[in-house]
């Protein structure tokens, strides 16, 4: 069985060439500090699931150490001049499609197929982790049939891999790092401070009020978690269950239908949902990373509108 | 109220654009402290969520693929093809790229699609080629313009298609809260009403996008 921990153990050793790679581009000023970052991340995907948590967290400190002082610096690019690449593009034609598409086409084959395939009666996927076992494998299927259809030098497919990487840079791990800042916030109890500081504040008398601080609070605390995941069962807990359901008759399924999509508002607009927001930017060669939330808040912020008014249309009368 | 000095500490390392992984680091052992956690506590707590948390990453996966096609010259194929098309506009082709998004992500298609795999080698060159069969040469703040919006486009359609979907991580997680306090629901009901805001996420940010290439215009034309 494929299991995601295999894809890790991929994950892993791609990055540890890279990094190596790294290490011997002499274009790069600070060469050695990105080679021991990436090395870094390697070992958390190689060694991750035995490194004991402490260790993972140190591991995680010299990361930031790194890329907060100084940062990784960036090289040439090992790549095809834009005339070569024309010329390339005139020769294949739409071939060059295929490749591209083939990680769609894997995903969606495992989401629906390779899930529940059995060989010999053991499963093929891990079929909990169909996504992301299927995307690993697109991953690898697409390399290989670019590598037959493009036939470029052995070490392309790191050095062009690296390249986009470094673009990227620091930002490729600031998702986890979040992720990692919101199970802090949630051991320390953060989530508690922030309801009974709402309970404080808001009216309690009011529908519209208690439905605009519902929504508007799933906006607000979202952008502070980057996760509209973190932020629905503090609110609903503190605002929607006690006020919007219990006390003025409210429709559950349609609060919490709605309120989940008001907190995807706040996700619009935040850079600590930095793998929508931050990671594109930086992938895309933006030099202002908040270029990608400027474009998305005039639509967050009118869809919250819509959220809120259809909330307060829709839930006190669906019954 | 002291576990809280974590908000402001992202807040203005944000808005001061420190570097956001230092930034959040000192958020962390911040509010561990302030939570009465020990400093061990707290770099083990960082590092475990970090380690569970490594399946966002599995997308860097797709970088070489990526990197090799562009070395092949697949975003100069991507721009003869929609430099071809007639009527092609940034705004309208985002606005197509959007309603697949939206349609796809709605049946539990939400893994194709992203910035990786799409955005960068499919979509942001063939909107900047639209752009420029219509306004010549792009300027770089245009150009970058049409690329954050291909990114947006890709975001909001995706968050407004999914919870369409009764499988998602999203409503079965609707469905877990409102179970512990108590209240049966079906997914479909949850699913069902999101239907509404779908519809207006359609309406809303496809005017927008309709309206880009307007925008696109006037920009270019700035002396």
């Amino acid at each position: 069985m494929i299991r995601l921990e295999a894809i890790y153990l991929l994950l892993g050793a791609v990055l540890a060439a890279m990094a190596v790679l790294g290490a011997l581009d002499h274009s790069n000023p600070r060469r050695f500090a990105a080679a021991t970052f990436w090395g870094l991340l390697a070992v958390s995907f190689l060694f991750g699931s035995r490194l004991t948590d402490l260790a993972s967290g140190v591991l995680v400190l010299a990361m930031v150490a790194i890329a907060g002082f100084g940062g990784l610096g960036r090289g040439a690019a090992h790549t095809t001049s834009p005339a070569e690449r024309a010329q390339s593009a005139a020769r294949l034609g739409d071939r060059l499609f295929l490749p591209a598409l083939v990680i769609p086409a894997v995903t969606l084959l495992g989401a629906l197929v390779l899930k529940s395939a059995t060989i010999a009666g053991q499963p093929l996927i891990e079929s909990r982790q169909a996504t992301l076992v299927s995307l690993g494998l697109g991953a690898v299927a697409a390399v290989a049939l670019a590598g037959a259809l493009l036939r470029p030098p052995p070490l392309a497919p790191l050095q062009e891999g690296r390249r986009l990487l470094d673009q990227i840079g620091w930002a490729a791990v600031l998702p986890q790092m979040l992720a990692a800042l919101g199970a802090v916030f949630a051991l320390a109890g953060v989530g508690q401070a922030v309801s009974s500081l709402i309970g404080h504040v808001i009216p309690l008398d009011n529908r519209l009020a208690v439905v605009c601080a519902y929504t508007l609070g799933m906006a607000a605390f979202t952008m502070i978690m980057g996760n509209a995941f973190a932020a629905f069962p503090v609110m609903t807990a503190g605002i929607g269950l006690p006020l919007i359901v219990h006390r003025f008759g409210g429709d559950p399924a349609i609060m919490a239908a709605i309120g989940m999509l008001s907190g995807f508002c706040g996700t619009l607009m935040t850079p600590m949902a930095a793998n929508f927001n931050i990671v594109p930017a930086a992938l895309l060669e933006l030099p202002d990373r908040y270029a990608v939330i400027k474009a998305q808040i005039p639509t967050a912020l009118i869809l919250l509108t819509v959220n809120t008014a259809l909330m307060a249309l829709l839930v006190f009368h669906a019954r | 109220m002291l576990t809280l000095i974590g908000v402001p500490i992202v807040v203005l390392g944000f808005l001061l654009r420190f570097n956001p992984l230092l930034v959040v680091t000192v958020a962390a052992v911040a509010t561990g402290l302030a939570g009465g956690m020990n400093p061990v506590a707290v770099v083990s707590a960082f590092g475990k969520a970090f380690n569970d948390s490594r399946y966002v990453s599995v997308v860097l996966l797709a970088l070489p693929v990526i990197g090799l096609l562009e070395r092949g010259g697949l975003q100069e194929r991507a721009r003869a093809l929609i430099g071809r098309a007639r009527g092609a506009t940034a705004g309208r082709l985002l606005l197509l790229y959007f309603g697949l998004r939206q349609i796809t992500a709605a049946v539990g298609l939400a893994a194709v699609g992203g910035h990786v795999q799409m955005i960068r080698p499919l979509i942001a060159p063939m909107s900047e080629a639209a752009a420029e069969t219509r306004l010549g040469a792009l300027s770089g703040p245009v150009r970058r313009l049409v690329r954050a919006h291909a990114a947006a486009a890709d975001n909001i359609a995706l968050f407004y298609g999914e919870d369409i979907f009764v499988a998602v991580a999203s409503v079965l997680l609707i469905k877990g809260v409102l179970q512990q306090n108590g209240i049966e629901v079906q997914p479909l009901q949850i699913s069902l009403w999101a239907i509404p805001t779908a519809l207006a996420a359609f309406v809303v940010h496809g005017a927008r996008l309709l309206r880009l290439d307007g925008r696109l215009q006037r920009e270019a034309n700035r002396p």
